[in-house]
């Protein structure tokens, strides 16, 4: 077979898929993908598909998840757990700066960083949509993060298309999926049954060299069509969607709306919805001092607006209320954001709704504001 | 200018906030460098005198001479900043403020003429200002070297006040009580420990407090609907914060 071109398909066994994982590690990547973690799929370090979870699902609804087994050997046949890739792109924690006291001033002694190279395997379409908004907050502008952009060039992505959808997803409503079209260097759709075989697309100049290292074999047009069938009927079985037609107007004409009050009620401001969410970026600043004050560290934290400290300035914290805090939240990732960024800031991959520790759903919230609008749009 | 004086000082507790000073084992050499430990006499009996820069409070009032001697303790110190479950809300002590004190003791002592108390055990900020209060049962070591630190170097300390769940996620902990149907304290309960029991699979106990504008009915009702009976939810926060205002709150509207 000659030269692997951009879009070209091709046929990868779960053996195949094996090659490509090592290969990946023999590049000097850091190969990260799902693993089974404590009662649910996190992404992890992964260097065999011996790794991966094998005939592991899930089960989802609003402020529930439970692992299940599928009764068959699929590696990628979960549905989003807990975790995503911001995790790898857009650390927890991480040192900004370090700096020492000196009798003129200060002189700062750490001011690098050494992003690790990464490859992500198995990113989901609603994902990858996540990490182009990302990449549209950090790197869009005048002022670029230069963390992220370190680690964003270093990064390699392999797209596992959805074959089935969860019970809180609704990216078919948003845009985003189930399918990735663009933006990644391999794409695969994993068909399982009488024979287990991964559709690979290749989506850059690097995923082709990849490939090339790696045993494949043509793909026949049914297996092609196979594969497609698949995804589409993922399209089809969403079990949640969100109607975005107006949707901005409608929540800027609703500030007053009695639906914040009775979400106010049962959001426990706890930040979950913001932490699990791919495309939330906020952080906060520490200054960690040596005893002496001789010695500065200033660390990125990531925060969220569901904390009185994140709006805190002179005087108190901004939005007191939970209400306000609720209300910030979901008018920024469906409104504002599209003011700031040109788009939803929202992917549809539904963590928000399932990892809520009470159930918040926010396709309900937007529902319920739009049955009782105080203008109709 | 001399190195500013500390003072730890004990009321109505288990010790074990103290410890986890002495716990500071790679830290305190160097925190005996910059400060002097003037009173401290879980560690040494040498005292020296006040007035104290900084002083430590174990412990919650609990007897009518910790009321008088929080008021001395204060009147020495230029800081006061409290340590603890006990010292900020009362301690696991103040379960007796929910009953008849005079009946455990007819019960439990067999001379209770001897035994001098209080109706209520109470937090130190009840009885005079307190300039910081650092939570937890015990509390954590790294927040109490942050606190010094941040005090000694007159920077604000770097303690957050949100929930638990904030610090399971930045760990990557799964939740337990979404994954597992675990009930936990988590969402109401003050970042701090590091999310120690969720951890290891556990719910949270709730040693750190009530954390920020806590909405405590609406996980109550969680619970519930998780197939926790009602006494067990009331248990839940009548825990080491039990006489905290919010979680204080929530036991009495479910338990009526």
């Amino acid at each position: 077979m000659g030269k692997l071109n951009i879009g070209d398909k091709v046929i990868l066994s779960p053996q195949g898929l094996q090659q490509l994982i090592k290969t990946l590690w023999e590049e000097g990547y850091t190969v990260i993908g799902p693993r089974l973690g404590d009662g649910a799929i996190v992404y992890g370090e992964v260097r065999s598909i011996e790794d991966l979870p094998e005939g592991w699902g899930d089960e989802q609804e609003a402020g529930r998840y439970r692992l299940r087994r599928r009764g068959d050997k699929a590696l990628f046949g979960y549905n989003l757990g807990p975790d995503s890739w911001k995790r790898f792109l857009h650390p927890p924690r991480i040192l900004l700066w370090k700096a020492e006291k000196t009798p003129k001033g200060f002189r700062i002694t750490h001011n690098g960083h050494e992003a690790p190279r990464y490859a992500f395997l198995g990113v989901r379409a609603c994902e990858l949509h996540a990490i182009r908004i990302q990449d549209k907050v950090f790197l869009q502008g005048r002022y670029k993060d230069p963390i992220y952009m370190s680690r964003r060039a270093n990064t390699l992505i392999i797209t596992v298309n959805c074959t089935e959808a969860g019970r809180t997803c609704f990216c078919a409503s948003m845009g985003t999926g189930p399918k990735a079209h663009e933006g990644f260097d391999i794409s695969l759709t994993e068909v399982t049954g009488d024979e287990h075989y991964f559709l690979a697309e290749v989506g850059s100049e690097r995923g082709s060299e990849i490939l090339e290292r790696i045993e494949y074999r043509a793909a026949a047009r049914d297996e092609v069509s196979e594969a497609e069938e698949r995804v589409s009927r993922a399209a089809e079985s969403m079990g949640r969607s969100l109607q975005t037609e107006g949707l901005k107007e409608l929540l800027y004409q609703n500030y007053e709306h009695p639906r914040w009050d009775e979400v106010a009620e049962r959001c426990l401001t706890c930040g979950n919805c913001t932490l699990v969410c791919p495309t939330c970026f906020c952080t906060t600043v520490e200054e960690v001092t040596s005893l002496d004050g001789g010695s500065s560290e200033r660390w990125r934290v990531w925060d969220s607006c569901f904390s009185l400290q994140f709006s805190y300035i002179h005087g108190g914290s901004v939005r007191a209320s939970p209400k306000s805090r609720y209300r910030q939240w979901l008018t920024h990732k469906l409104a504002t954001w599209q003011d700031q960024f040109g788009e939803i800031g929202c992917v549809g991959c539904g963590r928000c709704i399932t990892w809520c520790p009470v159930g918040i759903d926010i396709t309900e919230e937007v529902k319920a504001i739009r049955e009782n609008a105080v203008k109709k749009v | 200018m001399g190195k500013p004086k500390i003072a730890v000082w004990k009321f109505a507790s288990c010790d074990g906030c103290q410890l986890s000073m002495l716990d500071l084992e790679d830290e305190l050499l160097e925190i005996a460098d910059h400060v002097e430990i003037a009173y401290f006499l879980e560690a040494s009996r040498a005292v020296v005198k006040g007035p104290y820069d900084i002083s430590l409070v174990e412990g919650s009032v609990s007897t009518p001479e910790e009321v008088e001697r929080i008021r001395r303790v204060r009147r020495m110190s230029k800081y006061l900043i409290t340590i603890g479950a006990c010292a900020t809300a009362g301690g696991i002590q103040a379960l007796r403020n929910f009953r008849n004190v005079r009946e455990f003791m007819s019960i439990v002592y067999a001379k209770p003429e001897y035994i001098d108390t209080l109706e209520k055990s109470t937090p130190i900020s009840h009885h005079v200002k307190v300039d910081f209060e650092l939570r937890g049962c015990p509390i954590n070591k790294y927040q109490l070297l942050e606190v010094l630190n941040a005090f000694l170097n007159g920077r604000k300390p770097n303690i957050p006040s949100y929930s638990v769940c904030m610090e399971c996620k930045m760990r990557g902990n799964v939740c337990v009580m979404v994954a597992k149907g675990i009930p936990c304290l988590g969402p109401v309960t003050q970042a701090g420990c590091g999310a120690i029991c969720p951890s290891y699979q556990r719910g949270c106990y709730g040693c750190f407090g009530p954390k920020e504008t806590p909405n405590t009915g609406s996980l109550s009702d969680w619970w519930m609907r998780l197939g926790v009976p009602r006494e067990d939810v009331v248990r839940a926060f009548r825990g080491f914060n039990a006489y905290a205002e919010e979680f204080r709150k929530e036991g009495e509207r479910l338990g009526e």
